[in-house]
């Protein structure tokens, strides 16, 4: 009551005193540039710079809104000439994919099988693998091996492909021919393992956050029932963190999707339509590379055929990472 | 009596076995369990040394002076990196100066100033998604947009901008946050000296974020590095056997700035190109040109983690 009484008052005295000025501001304009202007000018100029920096940081965020539409737009803009000259049915239900040879047949199929054989592959190594890593190091380790453990996966994630693909041609598929003497040189095998080495650290820590989102008065009670330490991961805290596991794994295929250097070394360049892993085959990734180096003249069917590809590969990753990203969202266990 | 409670004493006997040999069961189970994580998590390990002994094993014949100092060439033998090193420099500096400015302006952007409405979320929902993109895409997005689109050619300039768009994602993500994690109470403060928000934001939010940041940029420069993808997409797979402009001239203005408009082959690019040679020589080069990728990119990234893990230990807000 008080405070609010003494505020009010204190603001009825200023305005009181003020008038005056404000009439003569009001008055005559060019009395307000000698008596208050300094401090007004400065407030203004203030004012203003604010808020073109303001702007300025806006546009900058805008660039990420900018990215994506010009992808979409450059995406569906070189595909729509494509499928001028090729129907859709033949590109999603064809089973041959040769656009650069005089007999050209436009079926993505082959490069779509390619894809999902290798990503199968990969996540084969990875879904254990990484899952059983994250177990560990969510509910295991101490936190000296966790502070260990985690940058050293951090450092495999920042590896270049490149290295990868060399690794899977160079070292992996030799040593599987070792083992199957028929693998040819160029195969879906070597290139999905090494791969799926490749995503085990990505898997390991998205599955680890959701663990360790569990809360610890879960584990607590599984504890005082007189349960092991893997009876409440098994029981406990991996049911608890399904969602985020899950997630996991659905973002896990999104990148394995759209990974290229190491299919486009390790794999083959041959569109085959074949779940085998043991064959080489291409993959729409592969493709891409492949015409991409090339030199193919622009506006041309060979150089839209792989903004098509790009588009079912961008739709592919994009419906994945949607599907990652409600999972978790949506499916989040709330305690 | 005796007969009665032997058999019982008996049973709670063989109970309490069964118990204990059930324990410690369990508990070998926790020890196999734990093994098998750390075997599964070493095999990451495992397979990073195997890969780097690999390439420096296969390589080790080209680490010379002389492979830094020579062009490529048709003969793998005098094969050099002279254009694929001069060419990953060039294009850096490019990235650089697109991500970074970029990158760290939309960070600022949305924790600083972002209204909470729909054009936010749009802002967010995008940047998110942008990170999971396939960088092919992104070399797709340059071929059209950047090579024919606006004309750039198949240049540095292009080159430089495509990765500067890939990695903008990664810088922005880290300077948020950064920037999150200063106190409001920093903030306040400087707002009741009567700072404005430029000011608060400029002087203290940037300044004390700054090693996050820093971060942030060397993971994400370090991706760019060793990006091969997107650069085989806008078509520069070439030969390349000469180094673009120097960028300082010995004349007023000494800066030129023709070397963005030139030319040029990357790091990983030349590896790939050595790679995909049916000879065996070449993949020699190869290997050598790997082990110095994962050389620069291990230690880039060595240096992010180490400072992340510095600025942790030494900032107690």
């Amino acid at each position: 009551m008080t405070a609010s009484f003494i505020g009010n008052t204190l603001i009825k005295s200023i305005t009181l005193k003020l008038k005056p000025l404000m009439d003569i501001a009001t008055n005559s304009p060019s009395l307000i540039t000698t008596t208050i202007s300094p401090r007004l000018a400065k407030n203004l100029r203030r004012d203003i710079k604010g808020r073109v920096i303001e702007f300025i940081l806006m546009l900058a965020a805008l660039s990420a809104v900018f990215t994506t539409f010009a992808i979409v737009a450059i995406l569906l803009y070189e595909s729509f000439g494509f499928f001028k000259t090729v129907s859709l049915v033949e590109f999603f239900t064809g089973k041959e994919w040769t656009p650069l040879f005089e007999d050209a047949h436009y079926g993505i199929m082959p490069l779509v099988a390619g894809t999902l054989t290798t990503s199968m592959v990969a996540l084969a190594v990875a879904v254990p693998i990484g899952t059983i890593g994250a177990i560990y190091l969510s509910e295991f380790a101490s936190h000296k091996t966790r502070e260990i453990t985690k940058p050293i996966l951090e450092l495999l994630v920042g590896v270049p492909t490149i290295a990868f693909g060399y690794f899977a041609l160079l070292f992996v598929t030799p040593l599987l021919q070792k083992i199957y003497p028929d693998l040819p040189g160029f195969n879906m095998l070597s290139a999905g393992l090494v791969m799926g080495v490749m995503i085990v650290p990505y898997i390991a820590s998205v599955a680890e956050d959701a663990m360790r989102a569990v809360p610890m008065s879960m584990r607590e009670g599984s504890y005082a029932m007189g349960a092991t330490r893997f009876q409440t991961a098994l029981r406990v805290v991996t049911p608890a963190a399904t969602s985020g596991i899950v997630a996991a794994y659905i973002l896990a295929i999104s990148r394995a999707v759209g990974e290229t250097m190491v299919v486009a070394v390790a794999a083959g360049q041959q569109p085959n339509l074949t779940f085998n892993p043991t064959e080489g085959a291409a993959t729409i990734t592969a493709y891409i590379v492949q015409v991409a180096m090339g030199d193919l003249p622009h506006a041309s069917i060979g150089y839209q055929s792989i903004f098509a590809a790009g588009l079912v590969l961008f739709a592919m990753t994009l419906g994945f990472n949607i599907i990652g990203h409600i999972v978790r969202k949506k499916y989040r266990e709330q305690y | 009596m005796q007969a009665s409670t032997t058999p019982a004493k008996a049973s709670v006997l063989s109970n309490l076995n069964a118990v204990r040999t059930m324990i410690r069961r369990h508990k070998r189970n926790d020890i196999i369990f734990a093994s098998i994580g750390l075997i599964a998590l070493m095999l990451a390990l495992l397979t990073l040394v195997t890969l780097f002994v690999d390439l420096v094993l296969d390589g080790y014949p080209k680490f010379n002076l002389t492979f830094f100092s020579d062009f490529p060439s048709r003969r793998a033998g005098s094969a050099g990196l002279l254009s694929a090193w001069v060419g990953s420099l060039l294009v850096m500096i490019v990235t650089f100066l697109t991500a970074v400015p970029m990158g760290v302006a939309a960070g600022l952007y949305l924790e600083e100033y972002a209204p909470k409405n729909w054009f936010s979320d749009l802002i967010e929902i995008n940047v998110s998604n942008l990170a999971g993109v396939p960088s092919i895409i992104y070399g797709l997005l340059a071929l059209g947009l950047f090579v024919y689109g606006l004309d750039l050619g198949q240049s540095i300039l292009t080159a430089g901008l495509t990765l500067g768009l890939l990695i903008l994602p990664i810088v922005i993500v880290s300077t948020r946050e950064a920037v999150r994690g200063i106190p409001v109470a920093i903030r306040e403060a400087a707002y009741a000296v009567g700072a404005t928000k430029w000011q608060v934001v400029s002087d203290h939010v940037v300044k004390y974020s700054q090693g996050g940041i820093l971060t942030g940029v060397i993971i994400g420069m370090s991706r760019a590095i060793g990006e091969t993808a997107p650069i085989i997409t806008i078509g520069a797979l070439t030969f390349i056997a000469f180094l673009p402009p120097s960028p300082i001239t010995d004349v007023a203005p000494y800066l030129n700035f023709e070397w963005l408009s030139a030319s040029f082959t990357v790091l990983p690019i030349q590896m790939f190109n050595w790679l995909s040679r049916p000879e065996h020589a070449f993949h020699i080069n190869a290997a050598a040109t790997g082990a110095i990728i994962i050389l620069v990119t291990l230690l880039m990234n060595g240096t992010a983690i180490w400072l992340r893990y510095k600025i942790r230990k030494n900032i107690k807000w």
